[in-house]
């Protein structure tokens, strides 16, 4: 895993294919369009400059199968 | 993994078989990683945690986390939930049950576990329809709607959870979707924090089923509904009565403070103990 | 003038199944209001509390029972009273603690029927609902009581039953027995065996909830004491969790019932007098067995030789007492308050040895001495 050196740098957004079950969810409501889906519908990260690391899809996710590192302090503990 | 994954990871039983059993795109999950963030939040111990589940495909949650975990029988799981709360009262008992589980069948235990106020948190999913039975229409199908029992559409009409829970009793209720989930990270957390008989109704949507027979789309398309059709309490007190026509509140509906069943039964142990009369 | 013994007591068997309760350890009832059942429910109200145990009215039935099996999870030893209206609903979470293990004890005085029947009057005709009430293989331990110590006696009895098979036991009463006063005098505190649950001795992470022993009763982890296991009324592997696996269901559904028959001597109790030789013997039970046992009396004196069997534990069946009896007794007459439910069980292990009558009474009133002298002089 690469640490993060300065605030700027993109995340690492782990998608674990093993429990995805390509429901489109992560992609469908990405706030920032950095996530896109493959032929098959499974979702992968398009664009990685453009995450804002705000989790939500980690949080939607039904299947706990898709991980932002290095969330925002904020969303982190759970949102308010 | 980290954060939010991490704790996650941390609750679930790892000799159980991954991905879970639930559709593609099932609001079960999302409502289970709310349950574990609320519950990690709050710092319960495993061991202190009993969840409790009733039939249907919501029933199937507890068997994934490594709590106390009891899958009851259909509609009962209040009252096994009630038995263990009062012989145990130490112990954080969360009932986890579907619409058809919790309004249907156990209709009458869920109003009475309200109208008690045992300190118990009931969770209800509902996503209109009985799910893993094939489709069926369930207390909360809305009027007009198909299911596979109403094919020419249905003529009942839907049971307003939250409303129901206000009315007979509960001290708090909340209502959340499964889009929200933050909030319903929220509403959970202060469900279990909350002393007394706690509700929070969860929309979700079920399209293997209902979605399909309804053309209201895949996961996605519902999502975008419930998206579009909730309104904070909030948002809502700024609207007009015919801007919420369509719509539904969410956040919490009810939080007060009542008499707590297990606080009262113990003193009447002491009044018992005491020798103090019957009559008195 | 004689002392007078302080354990003597005049009891109605309401309460003296309360009293054996509280004795055995049970420290929560959870019931819903039935005749002619109630008494039981409005002592423990005011008793348990005072136990620092704990009474709860629910809203049915079945609520009365699942919270039963809740409270059981917990470690406490637990029990419900109903009638036969209640025993009907109760049926559904009945089948739960026999797949799920769950020790209870569930006291069904029974009244006429079907249905409302006859609240207020005795009958015996839950003996076969008791058995196969509930649906699916299953074991089940049942007792019936005739007199008021026994129902003070077989309400322990059912207790230490369940703890140690870990099943539900039903303990029968017929209105008669449940509202009969008796002087009774109960038993020193200490002098009555009581059996608690066995639990886990070994860590928490070695612990295989239902797994196979040589007893078939695998140790019982109370819920918040460390043990966490997943309890389900689905069909479950050793660790507790659903299966279809055919080579997990068989050996599960064997075991439940092999826990239950390996040990039929332990559970099975009744009175056998004087069935050597005899022309007639009379195979009794509840309030109908005092009658009986009169009517075997006076049938000696008219010099029949009449042998008398008293079946305590109803379920599992007393083969093994019956079969002799049936074997040397010219003829066997089974009496009961309803159309012939032991009778069939008399019969289906009567494999032509005897001959075996019936006096069936479904009309609300007990079965009297002297229509069981009738019968035995009209069938001897």
């Amino acid at each position: 895993m690469t640490q993060a050196t300065e605030e700027k740098k993109p995340p690492n957004i782990d998608i674990y294919k093993a429990w995805c079950k390509a429901c489109g969810i992560c992609v469908a409501f990405c706030p920032t369009g950095a996530l896109a889906r493959d032929e098959t519908g499974s979702p992968y990260v398009k664009d990685p400059e453009k995450c804002a690391k705000c989790g939500l899809c980690e949080l939607r996710c039904p299947d706990f199968a898709i991980t932002v590192h290095e969330k925002k302090e904020r969303q982190a503990r759970g949102g308010q | 993994m980290e954060e939010f994954t991490k704790l996650i990871h941390k609750y679930l039983r790892h000799d159980k078989k991954f991905p879970h059993v639930w559709c593609p795109g099932c609001g079960i999950g999302i409502m289970l990683g709310a349950l574990i963030r609320a519950i990690d939040r709050i710092g319960y111990e495993k061991d202190e945690v009993v969840l409790v589940s009733g039939i249907g495909c919501s029933g199937r949650l507890p068997v994934y986390v490594d709590f106390n975990t009891l899958h009851t029988t259909h509609g009962r799981a209040l009252t096994f939930a009630t038995g263990i709360k009062l012989a145990k009262p130490g112990l954080k008992v969360i009932v986890v049950m579907g619409d058809g589980d919790a309004v249907a069948i156990g209709g009458n235990h869920f109003i009475h576990a309200a109208r008690r106020n045992i300190d118990l948190t009931a969770i209800i999913l509902n996503n209109s329809v009985y799910g893993m039975t094939g489709g069926q229409y369930s207390p909360t199908t809305p009027f007009g709607m198909r299911s596979t029992t109403t094919m020419y559409t249905n003529i009942e009409h839907a049971f307003k959870i939250s409303e129901l829970a206000v009315t007979a009793g509960a001290a708090f209720v909340g209502r959340g979707t499964v889009y929200h989930a933050k909030l319903l990270d929220g509403l959970m957390e202060k469900a279990f924090l909350k002393q007394g008989f706690s509700v929070v109704e969860v929309i979700a949507h079920c399209h293997t089923q209902y979605g399909k027979l309804n053309r209201l789309g895949g996961p996605v398309e519902m999502l975008q509904w419930q998206r579009d059709h909730a309104v904070t309490v909030e948002s809502a007190a700024r609207m007009k009565p015919e801007e919420m026509e369509d719509k539904f509140l969410i956040g919490v509906l009810a939080d007060r403070d009542l008499p707590v069943y297990t606080e009262q039964y113990e003193r009447i142990r002491q009044r018992a103990k005491a020798g103090q009369g019957k009559d008195a | 003038m004689k002392k007078r013994n302080v354990n003597e007591v005049l009891l109605q068997g309401n309460e003296a199944v309360a009293e054996g309760a509280l004795r055995a350890g049970c420290r929560f009832f959870a019931g819903y209001p039935i005749t002619p059942a109630t008494e039981i429910a409005e002592i423990m109200s005011v008793k348990l509390p005072r136990l620092d145990g704990t009474f709860i009215q629910m809203e049915d039935e079945i609520a009365s029972l699942g919270a039963v099996i809740g409270a059981s999870l917990t470690g406490t030893k637990s029990m419900t009273a109903t009638s036969g209206p209640g025993f009907s609903l109760m049926q559904e979470n009945l089948g739960f603690a026999c797949i799920a293990e769950v020790p209870c004890v569930l006291v069904n005085v029974m009244r006429g029927g079907p249905s409302t029947g006859l609240p207020t009057y005795p009958a015996q005709g839950d003996v076969m609902q008791a058995r196969w009430g509930t649906h699916g293989d299953h074991p089940m331990i049942a007792l019936c009581a005739s007199t008021v110590r026994e129902c003070f006696d077989l309400t322990i009895k059912a207790f230490n039953l369940s703890e140690r098979f870990r099943n539900p036991v039903i303990l029968l009463l017929d209105e008669v027995v449940a509202h009969m006063r008796e002087k009774v005098t109960l038993p020193e505190e200490g002098l009555v065996e009581i059996f608690d649950r066995v639990k886990p001795k070994v860590p928490p992470e070695w612990y295989i909830p239902y797994e196979d022993t040589p007893a078939g009763v695998p140790p019982m982890a109370s819920f918040g004491e460390g043990y966490r296991y997943h309890v389900t009324g689905l069909t479950h592997d050793v660790r507790g969790f659903p299966t279809s696996r055919p080579d997990e269901i068989g050996p599960f559904i064997a075991r439940l019932f092999r826990k239950i028959s390996q040990r039929f001597p332990e559970i099975q109790m009744g009175e056998v007098d004087q069935v050597d030789g005899a022309d007639i013997t009379v195979i009794a039970y509840g309030s109908v067995a005092r009658s009986a046992k009169r009517a075997v009396r006076d049938a000696r004196e008219r010099g029949i030789k009449a042998g008398f069997v008293k079946l305590t534990t109803i379920w599992p069946f007393m083969k093994s007492v019956v079969e002799p009896v049936l074997k040397t007794s010219k003829v066997v007459l089974v009496p009961e308050m309803n159309m012939g439910q032991i009778s069939r069980e008399v019969k289906r292990v009567n494999q032509g040895y005897t001959r075996v009558v019936t006096l069936n009474k479904v009309d609300g009133t007990i079965i009297t001495p002297e229509e069981i002298l009738d019968r035995i002089i009209e069938v001897a």
